[in-house]
């Protein structure tokens, strides 16, 4: 899984670059310039914004993995996840802010993938911050035309038989995918489950892990 | 004297949905300091009521689509919040512009610029 | 204005408007016709928040679309469905696009 692959992760899952040593851009100047002249006002405060960061660096696809395991071992979870995903994340002790998240499950007919087209709106108060290419001008503008050819360049073929249900995130609502269950993991604790549970799967681009795999 | 054929249809450039493209991009960049800084005042400004993601958005949308080939993703969120910020009143373009300046005259990198 | 039926129609067509300036609705949507999967809200209009005012709240709600209603001829997949949230004043009760 190309997507999934980084060599150098921060405590977020997110890869991370420190950058003091390189030339000072236009951008990062303003930034610089914004960010002071907010705590001058009185806006915030520095503590206020490196708080921020780590609360950002603290949500990572393991939350997720945790939410899809659990509905996968828990029957009353699921419908709670299934009626209000919101509530049901916020119940397993998660703090996603005031985003507004609905749970879509993958069956054996019907497989869930998410996108946002005039944007790049993403689960990202319970997954972190979006990859890269789901950002991406390809990605925005062929998911919704053709699914199928590109979830096969995630490496995911799916049978004509199986439905794609495509979910552009257009306003309020986030979206996080449930995937199946992989077979042959009868018994398993939801911590072992969770190591199965990739961001792609999360997102409709892959499934989750086999059992051997891990 | 002939006229130029206007085949503009009223679609945006950011509204993407079902037009052509290539293959999905693979290559996944390093979130930097500054970068998640940017993401962090956004984050605490539209939560204090000073602008609005819709807001981030409007921006972001009427930079038009050179901005998005040619500045980076976090690049484009500066510009957009600093936009807001001003129409929001909380400082002038004058002092924005000042503090520029102070900032680059601190040194020639990041560190260097940041620690004021 | 309220769109009482907005709320009780099963099929609702997107309004094929073309307006300059920051809305939610997809360009490709315009014009289609699906069904009400589920009705969610009242938020505040993101096309006044936008431009810092207070934002109308308005029922938003989430519409599948089947592939070969957005794409027509073009569709590899015409039972393949796109879920899209819509706020209400870009939509119209609309008899099913055809038989499904």
């Amino acid at each position: 899984m190309p997507h999934d692959h980084h060599d150098h992760l921060s405590p977020s899952g997110h890869p991370y670059r420190a950058d003091d040593d390189h030339p000072l851009t236009y951008w990062q100047q303003m930034e610089i310039a914004v960010r002071e002249l907010l705590v001058e006002k009185g806006v915030t405060t520095a503590e206020e914004i490196s708080a921020q960061i780590d609360t950002m660096d603290a949500r990572s696809p393991a939350n997720g993995a945790a939410v899809v395991a659990r509905a996968w071992t828990d029957p009353d979870f699921r419908r709670a996840l299934r009626d209000d995903a919101s509530a049901a994340s916020r119940a397993m002790g998660f703090d996603i802010g005031p985003m507004k998240l609905i749970a879509l499950e993958n069956t054996e007919t019907e497989h869930n993938v998410i996108v946002c087209t005039l944007c790049s709106c993403y689960p990202r108060n319970l997954l972190g911050l979006p990859p890269d290419w789901y950002k991406s001008r390809a990605y925005r503008s062929r998911t919704v035309k053709e699914p199928r050819k590109v979830l096969a360049e995630f490496g995911l073929n799916l049978p004509a038989t199986t439905t794609v249900r495509v979910h552009d995130s257009t306003a309020d609502m986030r979206y996080i995918v449930i995937p199946a269950r992989p077979e042959g993991t009868d018994g398993w604790s939801p911590e072992d489950l969770a190591k199965l549970v990739t961001r792609d799967s999360m997102i409709g681009t892959g499934k989750a892990k086999s059992p051997d795999a891990v | 004297m002939t006229q130029k054929t206007n085949t503009f249809d009223g679609r945006r450039w950011h509204d993407m949905g079902g037009t052509a493209a290539g293959p999905v991009p693979t290559d996944q960049h390093d979130f930097a300091l500054w970068e998640k800084r940017v993401d962090a005042l956004m984050v605490i400004a539209s939560s204090k009521g000073h602008f609005t993601v819709d807001g981030l958005r409007r921006v972001l949308e009427d930079m038009g689509p050179e901005a998005f080939e040619t500045m980076t993703y976090y690049e484009r969120w500066i510009a957009s919040i600093n936009q807001n910020l001003i129409e929001a009143g909380i400082y002038t373009t004058a002092e924005l512009a000042q503090r520029m300046t102070e900032v680059a005259a601190r040194g020639a990198t990041y560190g260097e610029a940041a620690s004021g | 204005m309220a769109r009482p039926q907005v709320d009780s129609a099963r099929y609702m067509r997107v309004r094929a408007d073309m307006p300059p300036g920051h809305v939610r609705t997809p360009s490709y949507l315009r014009g289609k016709t699906g069904r009400v999967e589920r009705t969610l809200g009242p938020f505040p209009n993101p096309e006044e928040l936008a431009y810092r005012h207070a934002g109308k709240p308005l029922p938003l709600l989430r519409i599948r679309f089947s592939m070969a209603e957005v794409w027509g001829a073009d569709a590899a997949n015409p039972d393949d469905t796109i879920d899209a949230e819509i706020y209400s004043h870009w939509l119209e009760p609309a008899k099913a696009p055809h038989a499904t």
